[in-house]
């Protein structure tokens, strides 16, 4: 799914890098890192459910679940048909 | 026995990582009435240094100000010390239903609620007008208050970049379906001394069919034409619905603050908001200055008017001298460092000049964003200013980073 983790990553860096900021790696921590602040995992679950037509409970949505691109990824994957 | 060795041993470790990190906040006490000029005890023990204060939410120099000094003894005199209740048992006087009168029209809404601060009325106003069929949209930098009122409250939430109005409009588009959505910003926001976009932000609202929040504690008194906040220097006053601040800046600088908006959502702000229901009722005498500030302020733009002089000052002297600052035009003018350790030797080195101003690092401000904030005061005069020009170009000098890029600092300092 290497292009599922490109997807993501455009995504993320899209929604989330201001400009001027160090670009981010599959492994760079999003949400312990304070990139991705914790208030905006919503909008970031519902593209993920939106673009790979899957549906994460809530209690799988979580700051460790999201916390780097790599571990997103393999989330989608559990939900992916 | 419950507070054992092992778990004072834990605490005690962290407290030495952020001393040999060079962060360890310490308090300085303050010998004075809060005024341009203070005396200062640093280190605790030492005898009184006389400083130049740059870094207090003193706007207007109405902190110490005889009038509101007066007219909170005669409040003291004829409402007394305390209330000992909550507003809704028995803690209303009739002077706190006064300043919620005056308060609505000085910032020209319909309606006002007095709280025992900014920090509560942010924390109970999500809570009580919104439930989880509903999204908050929050800018990214919005003050730590309104995150912990946004963390209290079942609705949806959702944040945008910084000021971006095209990411905001993506939300709104994104949260359409929700039953009701509100947008929250700062006025001013604390860190950056930035105004937001409000008109632009009104006018998303109207098409989006979303509330707006906005937390003008920076603002009220001194932004805008006649000084009524951040909604009337973007032309949109009217138009908030929900505008929560605080007394405890240039409002006095006691304590208290409000929710002040639309009928509808400070009544249910009345039912049911935590704060104002648990917490007690401002002190009489902190109403009776409040009052008297309001006074002031309504019968003359003279404070508001020479702040706006003194920051346009302190920001070109700041600029000629070499430093970095975040753009802007309020009095809120952070002085650009990055490092923390830097901000807080740069902080008492200033000190040692007669300057007082504190470094803000991580968690007050980004990683890497480490500052000095300064902000002006309408008790500035401008010897005031030059010392504190003077002073800052010397440590500037010592410090090798005037005329340097933010990347040639870092070099110089780390991150």
């Amino acid at each position: 799914m290497d292009d599922v983790k490109d997807v993501i990553l455009n995504y993320i860096s899209g929604e989330y890098l201001e400009e001027g900021s160090d670009p981010i790696t599959y492994d760079t921590p999003l949400i312990s890192g304070g990139i991705v602040d914790s208030f905006s995992m919503v909008s970031l679950k519902r593209f993920l459910e939106n673009r790979y037509k899957i549906s994460i409970p809530d209690d799988e949505a979580t700051p460790e679940a999201f916390d780097t691109v790599t571990k997103i990824v393999e989330l989608v994957k559990k939900f992916v048909k | 026995m419950a507070y054992s060795d092992k778990v004072r041993d834990l605490y005690q470790e962290q407290l030495k990582a952020l001393m040999e990190a060079g962060i360890f906040k310490q308090e300085r006490y303050i010998h004075s009435p809060q005024s341009a000029d203070i005396e200062v005890e640093f280190p605790e023990g030492s005898s009184l240094k006389k400083v130049i204060n740059m870094c207090a939410n003193n706007y207007l120099g109405l902190s110490s100000h005889p009038d509101v000094i007066q007219a909170a003894h005669e409040g003291l005199d004829a409402r007394g010390y305390g209330m000992s209740s909550v507003r809704f048992i028995c803690g209303t006087q009739d002077i706190h239903h006064q300043l919620e009168k005056k308060v609505t029209e000085f910032l020209g809404t319909e309606d006002t609620l007095l709280f025992p601060s900014c920090m509560d009325a942010n924390a109970g106003v999500f809570e009580a007008v919104l439930t989880k069929e509903d999204v908050m949209i929050s800018d990214r930098l919005v003050h730590a208050s309104l995150i912990d009122g946004i963390r209290l409250c079942g609705a949806v939430t959702d944040t945008f970049k910084h000021s971006d109005m095209a990411h905001l409009e993506s939300k709104l588009q994104l949260h359409s379906d929700k039953r009701l959505r509100m947008v929250i910003t700062d006025g001013v926001f604390s860190m950056d001394g930035d105004t937001a976009k409000l008109d632009e932000m009104v006018a998303l609202g109207d098409k989006y069919d979303a509330m707006l929040l906005v937390d003008d504690s920076h603002a009220s008194g001194f932004i805008g034409r006649t000084g009524r906040g951040t909604h009337e220097k973007c032309g949109v006053m009217g138009k908030i619905d929900i505008i929560t601040t605080t007394f405890g800046k240039a409002l006095g600088g006691a304590c208290g603050g409000c929710v002040s908006g639309r009928r509808e959502l400070v009544e249910m702000c009345r039912q049911r908001a935590r704060p104002y229901l648990f917490s007690n009722t401002i002190a009489p005498v902190v109403v009776a200055g409040v009052l008297k500030v309001l006074d002031i302020l309504s019968a003359s733009t003279e404070r508001r008017d020479k702040l706006e002089k003194n920051s346009t000052y302190w920001r070109k002297g700041m600029t000629e001298a070499g430093f970095i600052l975040k753009e802007g035009d309020t009095p809120i003018v952070p002085v650009m460092l990055f490092n923390a350790k830097l901000s807080q030797d740069f902080s008492r080195a200033l000190y040692d000049e007669g300057i007082y101003a504190i470094g803000f690092f991580f968690p007050v401000v980004p990683q890497g964003q480490a500052r000095i904030r300064t902000q002006i005061s309408a008790a500035h005069e401008i010897h005031h200013l030059d010392k504190a020009l003077a002073a800052f170009t010397k440590v500037g000098k010592k410090f090798n980073i005037l005329g340097k890029t933010k990347q040639e600092i870092i070099d110089i300092y780390g991150l």
